[in-house]
């Protein structure tokens, strides 16, 4: 059963692919920026976050470890999907990796400039950052501003800080960002403001965005959460491609298993704070899924595993 | 008497506590006192004089049923000097405006460090608290009777007040676009100019509309204390008991008022 399920994404991956081949633009290779060399895209060592909730009536405030101890790496542009059931610390993961959250314990580093090491940022984080393309549920494009702007916005880490502060694009980056937008599908609809657009469109800018930063690894954490399952399947779709042609890893955190498993090559998977599975998409079983997400998740999962 | 309806009897509606109830009532008492006690000083009893002086009243509202629109140059002084109130207005706003953006920002618990924000909102609190009379009256030894004097007294004043609410603006705004551009290597400066401006654009231009309202108000009074403009010629005319000329000054300055009050609402509903 398995099988061919997997062989059903499959064909349906190879389709999105094909149509993307014929309207892909070739100015993104030429404007692209040069790639530095690279020995390991994401290396997480040991992360642990605690967070302390604040007391409530009678209950004392008390720890609660939102990461335990997590380690991973990344060493070729792979599709990660991380999965686990809430609070188990997936969004916590992904926004230590770009510094958004600074873990007590730990280091992380991405394409070997340190974001974070012992609770403390590293001093290159915004090169770090600069390379790191972030795509949230709750979509973080500005509202009031252009789709154009948002996606302009990628450059901010790349050209110079009062540059990006007038936002005086030169006509190379303004290229490069229509090329994006096109890339994503949504080129005729750059001069509209960012809270006019669809939740699925709001989130192939934030892919573009992506793009025009040039990043090499892109977080995404629950992308697909709020949107609809065909926008839902266009944005998955959007990465894999985006993974597969131009080298760029992806961590996606997922809700619907499925989704995880149909779309990503590798999974982690967290339970309270700590990795309980990390291996290849295919081999995750019900009794994995079990032992994360607890025994009703046959009932909930069944018919589709 | 069957057991549901032997249940639901048993039920008791919530009833306040002695302890609210004595609270509630020594609220009232509270209010009542501060009442009895402020009589006397307001004057209350005195509001029989309001009839008893109605013949004085009838003369004096006389003359204002006469408002002196007698010739074109005087229209024209009226215009010329409401005008000049204004200008007061606009530069006293442009430049709050312009102090307030940072300091703003710098006491916001979202921007800046609690110990920036803390010595920053109180700078503004005091510069709130203290009236624009009383500042301009300091301007006025400072910079000669005139125009400016007002400028400054209400460019002063008011940044205390677009600060406070500017902040409030800046501290309710969404953190997801900040840390989407905080995310692509972005820099504290960016992150202000590109996600915290671009949400509270049109929040700040509507309090800024709004203080400049209160502002055209604010510098005809000025002007009685020297700062020129409609409010001087108001009072010269008060003092000189011309109040043909104060009827017809009050309308100019109502008619202005109304005027800006319409057409900067009219510009912030469209904002917001």
């Amino acid at each position: 059963m398995c099988g061919e399920w997997a062989g059903a994404a499959s064909v349906t991956v190879a389709k999105a692919m094909k149509l993307r081949q014929d309207s892909r633009s070739s100015v993104l290779t030429r404007a692209g920026w040069a790639n530095p060399p690279m020995s390991s895209l994401v290396e997480v060592q040991s992360v642990s976050k605690t967070y302390v909730q604040k007391a409530q009536g009678h209950k004392p405030s008390r720890p609660f470890k939102a990461l335990d101890g997590v380690s991973f790496s990344m060493t070729r542009p792979e599709r990660i999907g991380l999965i686990g059931p809430s609070g188990s610390g997936k969004s916590t993961l992904l926004r230590s990796l770009s510094g958004l959250i600074v873990a007590e314990v730990g280091h992380v580093k991405v394409l070997d400039k340190t974001v974070q090491s012992a609770g403390r940022l590293g001093e290159d984080v915004r090169e770090a950052r600069a390379t790191m393309g972030m795509i949230a549920q709750q979509f973080n494009l500005v509202g009031r501003l252009s789709l154009f702007t948002n996606a302009a916005l990628g450059l901010l880490g790349r050209i110079n800080p009062w540059r990006g502060f007038f936002g005086l694009w030169n006509a190379d980056e303004k290229q490069r960002v229509m090329a994006a937008l096109d890339h994503v599908g949504i080129a005729e609809r750059a001069g509209q403001r960012a809270n006019t657009l669809s939740g699925g469109q709001q989130q192939r800018g934030a892919i573009a965005r992506a793009i025009v930063q040039d990043a090499k690894l892109i977080l995404a954490d629950e992308p697909v959460a709020s949107l609809d399952p065909v926008s839902a399947r266009r944005v998955m779709e959007l990465l894999v491609e985006v993974n597969e042609r131009q080298k760029v890893g992806v961590i996606v955190t997922l809700h619907q298993v499925d989704y995880a498993r149909k779309y990503c090559d590798r999974i982690l998977a967290l339970k309270a704070g700590k990795i309980v599975y990390d291996g290849p998409a295919n081999a995750l079983g019900l009794e994995q899924l079990k032992d994360i997400y607890g025994s009703e998740i046959e009932s909930a999962y069944w018919g589709e595993i | 008497m069957s057991v549901s309806e032997n249940r639901l009897a048993a039920l008791e509606p919530p009833r306040a506590s002695l302890r609210e109830k004595l609270f509630t009532w020594g609220a009232w008492i509270a209010l009542g006192l501060i009442l009895a006690v402020s009589f006397r000083g307001a004057q209350i009893g005195d509001l029989y004089l309001l009839g008893k002086n109605s013949s004085n009243t009838q003369a004096y509202l006389q003359d204002y049923l006469h408002p002196d629109f007698s010739s074109w140059g005087t229209i024209r002084l009226y215009i010329d000097k409401m005008w000049a109130t204004l200008e007061m207005a606009i530069w006293g706003t442009l430049i709050s405006v312009l102090l307030a953006v940072p300091f703003a920002l710098l006491s916001s618990a979202n921007l800046a460090p609690q110990w920036i924000v803390f010595p920053v909102r109180r700078l503004m609190d005091i510069l709130r608290s203290v009236n624009e009379l009383v500042i301009a009256t300091a301007f006025l030894v400072a910079v000669g009777p005139g125009a400016l004097a007002g400028v400054l007294a209400l460019a002063l004043h008011n940044t205390g007040v677009l600060a406070k609410l500017f902040s409030e603006a800046v501290e309710a705004v969404d953190n997801a676009p900040i840390e989407g551009v905080r995310a692509t290597g972005g820099t504290r400066l960016h992150e202000i100019v590109w996600a915290v401006i671009p949400q509270v654009g049109p929040l700040w231009t509507s309090f800024a509309l709004y203080r400049f309202e209160a502002n055209a108000r604010s510098a005809t009074v000025l002007g009685i204390i020297g700062a020129g403009g409609i409010g001087q010629i108001l009072f010269d005319n008060i003092n000189s008991f011309n109040y043909a000329r104060v009827s017809a000054i009050a309308i100019v300055i109502v008619v202005a008022v109304t005027l800006i009050d319409i057409a900067s609402s009219a510009i912030r509903k469209r904002l917001l």
